[in-house]
């Protein structure tokens, strides 16, 4: 890539040109009622196909790819309190543990029978574990569904689906920068620690740098909130522990008034950057392999799509909601999204293949999922139907 | 007053519902962003949303106006949300109570607790800042703003039970 320099314009033009395809994409999402995310996938395989970045033009895309990473997953933190995280944990977890058990596995045994190393199997288990949060919460706002009685059980899923991840994250970025047994143990060690202690601090002092971040100004606000996380996150890059974690506490520690505030500030600065990243999943996916795993991929949405319906069903059943209702968790669970594919971009350098099996897999519950929810009035007709087991 | 169950929705706010007297699940969602959102379980399915419109915080203050009587509370109880030691509570002369047919003045809560009270509600109908000769019913919800041990000492003592 380097060597390679191109005028200041064509590096516009290049970089305009993608993101005016991304706009396309989104505005066509828009019309099919999908979210945007599994077609910026597309467009990013697409463009990989007909156009080549270079130089300043690629360094800019990958650059961007990183900072959408941990724009998502700061924004994901800023989220949820702290107080409805503890909530939560306390409330639900046994469908939690549920979740994780019957949906973590399958992933790991598909890497299994793959003939995956062991390392990518458990990214796999991840891929497969986490529904996509954005696309249920526009689900959900799409169909009016906020208040209906399976509701607060399908979001506290996925609440305790991203705390999860927020270990689980960490853990994976410490095993994967490798060396012996020792090393990585320390890494390991050092990793758990560090997201041990924020994760406190994060939930203790959150409130003093809440008071602290509060600048009156909207634009010091945004400069401030953008600077620590990236701050953050470089930290928690430079001792292993993922600068996407890192972004996260910082998201988990803002509350109250501020963390309104910079919501709606940092959000579009969210979606032009995921948007990036994404594509850049897209445009550095090994595509010849892509026809290779779409029969995997196939199998898998089907296997998980099952379970993660059976942690829905369940969960409602247990809140008391009727057949319908129930129908309407199972299926609104099933699609994964964007943490999926955070996870698979981990093992890239591991298991090539894993970023197209996470991008067909990903493409197929993200369409499958709510199209389901759309029907679930016929769905339940169908499973009356069928005699009492 | 219908028993109305309040339900976390992580991310999104909180949902406020109760089984309304016509045969429907009746709700409110308050978005964190301000948002509110007014719903109708659906007859064939009650654990659905049949109907839902969003409206604007402008939008269900005006609402609430239109229905009566809860703008009011609700200023207040953000208010003691905001300005931490300030405590608000509402308190009800029970039968027994020695300002009874008195008139207000005569409580002299001020002096004894370091709380005032703001508003009286009798029968429904409120009355804001009511002066010293307002005679106090057995019955009426008096308003009472002060510090948090103020206020509950006022509670006590406005009933005529023993200080703590």
């Amino acid at each position: 890539m380097e060597g390679v320099t191109i005028s200041l314009g064509q590096l516009f033009l290049q970089i305009g040109t993608v993101i005016l395809a991304l706009a396309l994409m989104g505005r066509f999402a828009g019309r099919i009622g999908l979210t945007p995310i599994p077609l910026y996938l597309i467009a990013g395989i697409l463009m990989g196909q007909v156009m080549h970045l270079e130089g300043d033009a690629a360094s800019f895309v990958s650059v961007g790819a990183e900072i959408g990473a941990i724009l998502l997953l700061f924004m994901l933190g800023l989220e949820y309190t702290s107080r409805e995280l503890e909530d939560n944990l306390r409330a639900n977890r046994r469908i939690g543990l549920l979740d994780l058990a019957l949906n973590f596995t399958p992933g790991v045994l598909a890497g299994l029978l793959l003939g995956f190393a062991p390392l990518a199997c458990v990214l796999l288990g991840g891929v497969t574990y986490l529904t996509s949060s954005g696309i249920v919460s526009k689900v959900l706002a799409d169909l009016g569904r906020f208040g209906n009685r399976e509701t607060p059980v399908v979001l506290a899923v996925c609440v305790l689906e991203d705390v999860a991840m927020a270990f689980y994250l960490p853990v994976m970025a410490a095993l994967l920068i490798g060396g012996t047994a020792w090393q990585m143990g320390g890494n390991l060690l050092v990793a758990l620690g560090a997201f041990g202690l924020s994760f406190f601090m994060a939930l203790r002092y959150g409130e003093v740098l809440s008071r602290l971040m509060n600048a009156l100004s909207a634009e010091v606000l945004l400069l401030s909130t953008f600077g620590l996380v990236l701050a953050v996150a470089g930290l928690a890059d430079i001792i292993n522990v993922s600068a996407a974690i890192g972004a996260f506490l910082v998201g988990i520690a803002l509350s109250g008034e501020v963390a309104e505030r910079v919501r709606v500030l940092v959000e579009p600065l969210r979606d032009l950057f995921a948007a990036v990243f994404f594509v850049f999943f897209g445009l550095e996916m090994d595509v010849a392999s892509l026809p290779d795993v779409l029969v995997p991929a196939l199998l898998l949405t089907l296997v998980t799509s099952v379970t993660k319906f059976i942690v829905g069903w369940h969960g409602a059943a247990q809140a008391g909601v009727q057949t319908r209702g129930r129908i309407r968790a199972g299926v609104t669970l099933i699609p994964r999204g964007e943490f999926s594919i955070l996870i698979a971009g981990l093992g890239a350098a591991l298991t090539p293949v894993l970023g197209p099996l996470t991008a067909a897999y990903v493409l197929m519950t993200a369409i499958l999922g709510p199209v389901l929810a759309r029907f679930d009035g016929p769905l339940s007709r169908w499973v009356d139907r069928r005699p009492p087991a | 007053m219908p028993r109305i169950e309040e339900t976390a929705l992580p991310g999104v706010g909180r949902r406020f519902d109760f089984d309304a007297e016509y045969g429907k699940r009746v709700g409110v969602i308050t978005h964190r962003d301000g948002k509110r959102e007014v719903f109708v379980a659906s007859r064939e399915d009650p654990d659905a949303c049949g109907q839902a419109i969003v409206l604007t915080s402008e939008e269900a203050k005006a609402v609430a106006d239109m229905l009566g009587g809860s703008t009011v509370t609700r200023q207040v109880t953000t208010l003691t949300k905001e300005v931490k030691g300030l405590a608000l509570d509402w308190i009800t002369l029970e039968d027994g109570s020695p300002f009874q047919g008195r008139p207000l003045g005569a409580t002299m809560l001020r002096t004894h607790t370091g709380a005032s009270i703001v508003a009286i509600v009798r029968q429904e109908k409120a009355i804001p800042a009511p002066g010293p000769e307002e005679t106090l019913l057995q019955g009426d919800v008096l308003v009472v703003v002060g510090t948090p041990s103020g206020v509950l000492r006022a509670g006590n003592f406005l009933n005529g039970k023993p200080a703590l």
